[in-house]
């Protein structure tokens, strides 16, 4: 039921787009279990979407799965300003990651450049009635008046959603905050800037283990940053960090307690046939992702997505080419600054697929089975709601198709720089500006 | 576009076979012109940097080597001209000049070649301005900053001095006296950035009072061993320090002691007045 009549084989679908109008979105992050979606933006807010559990029986009528509404909406980080080095402080929120469920409530980590927040997310659906020493308002009873003692009594009422920061964690880093990790032991927390790595225990917020550190003692002698970390998935020991030469270090926190020296270096010798002037800053590795699976890693550097094997250091076990016509065009990229955009990429459930953002509201997923990429478009003008998806294409040469873009013709400043998938379910949010796209695979050919 | 060794094709049938050297020349001239304007643009990009006010360090360290790659393949092609060593007023005596210099990393050359020092830029340059070499020279004498940078400087000059018509490019062949072997004259006509950009060490932090380098002083360094520096390092530098918000890169000199030459690697005097400044602005800050 309302399906248009597309074809059977492309079967993504486009659910709803919910359409945050006040700012540029800024990270993207799907809780554990998926129910819950935030998002953060550069005006400091977080808008937490959760999904709808489906009230149906017939779970799999067409069009009835849970669709994402705005749960909560609250300021986390507000503009601050360093005195001592004169400097505005963005209140742009940089990453969010939520913390295992343990009780009712939702915890979740947002950070900007400086400061990281514990948030905790609870929901207040009763309140307590028939207080004796105060009336329905609030207001103190005359004592006179009481003539009788009652329990008071918990009664249901409308749904309330509170957010209150239950730590901040500040002051722990100098440079600015591009990622941060939640480990499996359930207890800390990484937290890397461009020079240094922070480990923080969740309870303690007047301390951190400072776990990596590159600052030269010279700065002039800088060449390196850190631009991404984060803890393995399985083993708390573990965590990785990419640098801006498009090296990936694994550390073991067993081995010392300053891990500046790695257990593992992951890097690809350069391919000197693609040496340019440009060859290392398309080198730098914007995103970092552990698989699920724990065994794996993605990378994503600005023309290409790489998947790493843990056991092999001296080079990915794939390469995927996102764009590959932009690497004519790095000059101009280098003049406009587009060359510096950070992408994220992605893993989906069964770390079969991954999903990384490009130019021109395009963003690009590759199946590792058959190493086959196919290019989307998160865009509402192409696209009505519960239409299918269509696959686009670059035209870089040979039979030009009808709805082929050129390269000429891409536009650089709408691009999908954050994304997130849903962590057992094809669900996928992407980030377009101030848009965020929520898109589900449906997978219809029994239900027709 | 600018990949190395990329050639065009040359499809200009009038030309001679004796005209292929001009025709290499040509070509590599336009390299070397594209691979200077990338120069340029970088050292732009590096300047705005300062401008900003949260610079962002991952796009100034990329930018920042990739100047130093054009920059190692520029002195290894023998193309690097002394850049800009003009002053910003005629009456301004050489300490005042602000020297900021950059270590490259290595020599690719395995022989005895001095270890190359390159100065990217001086405070207000300007264009047209030829600088004799004495002067370059007697800086370095006045200086009691570290002679490393400086003598390196030197280096350079005097290793300028035996490559004889090595340069290509255009001005390269109207100056020929480079390679005269006596004093040279430093064409400043560079194309290289004419609005004073910050040097690379500048970005990073010359001016930091770290003691980061070979301190020639090592009673100071334990006197000022306690004191916290991260106040004096990177972030201070490309923000303009303490002393005023959002100044421009001019102020963020003029702001410091006039006596300070040379901000780079700090000798002892300069970093005891640095770090009365620095103090001194604190305390109007802290209000103490």
């Amino acid at each position: 039921m309302g399906e248009d009549g597309e074809s059977p084989k492309i079967n993504h679908s486009f659910l709803r787009d919910y359409v945050t109008e006040a700012d540029v979105i800024s990270t993207v992050e799907f809780n554990q279990t998926g129910d819950l979606l935030a998002t953060g933006d550069k005006g400091g807010r977080v808008v937490i979407f959760q999904r709808e559990t489906e009230s149906k029986g017939e779970s799999e009528e067409l069009g009835e799965s849970g669709e994402y509404n705005v749960y909560s909406t609250f300021q986390s980080h507000e503009p601050d300003f360093d005195y001592l080095k004169s400097l505005e402080i963005e209140e742009k929120i940089n990453k969010i990651r939520w913390l295992p469920q343990q009780n009712a409530a939702h915890f979740l980590l947002s950070t900007n450049d400086k400061t990281i927040k514990l948030w905790k997310v609870s929901e207040r659906d009763k309140r307590p009635e028939g207080y004796n020493l105060k009336d329905e308002e609030g207001r103190i009873k005359d004592i006179s008046t009481v003539t009788s003692l009652r329990v008071p009594v918990l009664k249901p009422t409308d749904l309330m959603v509170e957010v209150r920061p239950r730590r901040i964690f500040a002051n722990g880093h100098t440079y600015h905050v591009n990622s941060i990790s939640v480990n499996s032991d359930g207890e800390t927390y990484l937290s890397a800037d461009d020079l240094r790595v922070n480990m923080w225990h969740l309870d303690i917020t007047d301390r951190s283990f400072n776990i990596v550190d590159i600052k030269p003692a010279n700065m002039e002698d800088l060449t390196e940053v850190i631009t991404a970390a984060e803890f393995h998935p399985q083993h708390c020991h573990l965590f990785v960090y990419s640098s801006s030469k498009g090296t990936l270090r694994l550390c073991d926190m067993r081995e010392s307690a300053l891990c500046d020296k790695h257990s593992k270096i992951f890097e690809e010798p350069e391919d000197p046939g693609n040496r340019s002037f440009f060859s290392e800053i398309i080198s730098s590795v914007s995103d970092v992702k552990f698989s699920h699976s724990g065994r794996y890693l993605l990378t994503r550097d600005y023309l290409t997505v790489k998947v790493w094997d843990l056991n092999m250091e001296k080079g990915p076990v794939e390469t995927y080419q996102v764009h590959e016509y932009l690497r004519s065009k790095l000059c101009s990229l280098y003049e406009n600054d587009c060359i510096f955009d950070k992408f994220e990429c992605v893993w989906n459930s069964t770390d079969s697929v991954i999903m990384t953002g490009a130019y021109n509201s395009f963003f690009r997923m590759f199946d590792r089975e058959t190493g086959r990429g196919v290019t989307l478009e998160a865009w509402r003008e192409s696209s009505k709601p519960r239409a299918v998806l269509r696959t686009r294409r670059v035209y870089t040469g040979g039979r030009r198709r009808r709805g082929d873009v050129g390269v000429d013709s891409l536009d650089f400043t709408k691009k999908i720089l954050h994304m997130a998938w849903h962590p057992a379910e094809n669900i996928i949010a992407i980030a377009a500006t101030n848009n965020l796209y929520i898109f589900q695979d449906r997978v219809n050919a029994e239900n027709l | 576009m600018f990949s190395k060794g990329t050639k065009r094709k040359f499809s200009d049938g009038d030309e001679e076979i004796s005209d292929e050297s001009l025709v290499g020349a040509r070509v590599a001239s336009s390299y070397s012109l594209q691979r200077q304007s990338l120069l340029d643009m970088s050292l732009i990009k590096l300047q705005l940097c300062h401008m900003l006010v949260e610079p962002n360090l991952c796009r100034s360290v990329l930018i920042a080597n990739t100047v130093r790659q054009i920059q190692e393949e520029m002195t290894h092609d023998g193309s690097w001209h002394m850049v800009a060593e003009a002053f910003c007023s005629a009456g301004q005596s050489p300490s005042e000049r602000l020297v900021a210099t950059e270590v490259l990393c290595r020599s690719r050359e395995q022989d005895a070649e001095p270890k190359l020092f390159s100065v990217i830029s001086y405070e207000g340059c300007r264009e047209e301005e030829v600088v004799a070499d004495e002067t370059l020279c007697s800086v370095s004498v006045s200086d009691t900053v570290s002679n490393v940078c400086l003598a390196g400087r030197i280096g350079q000059c005097w290793e300028k001095s035996e490559l004889s018509g090595v340069e290509r490019d255009e001005e390269a062949l109207e100056d020929s006296r480079l390679g005269s072997g006596e004093d040279e004259e430093i064409d400043t006509k560079d194309r290289a950035s004419t609005e004073s950009p910050k040097t690379i060490g500048q970005v990073f932090g010359t001016f930091e009072i770290k003691n980061g380098s070979p301190g020639p002083d090592s009673a100071l360094e334990e006197l000022f061993s306690d004191v916290d520096t991260s106040y004096y390092d990177l972030d201070t530098m490309l923000t303009g320090m303490q002393s005023a918000p959002k100044m421009g890169p001019y102020d963020i000199l003029d702001s410091l002691a006039p006596s300070h030459s040379s901000p780079s690697i700090v000798s002892t005097p300069n970093c005891r007045s640095d770090l009365n400044e620095l103090d001194h602005i604190m305390e109007i800050i802290v209000g103490s």
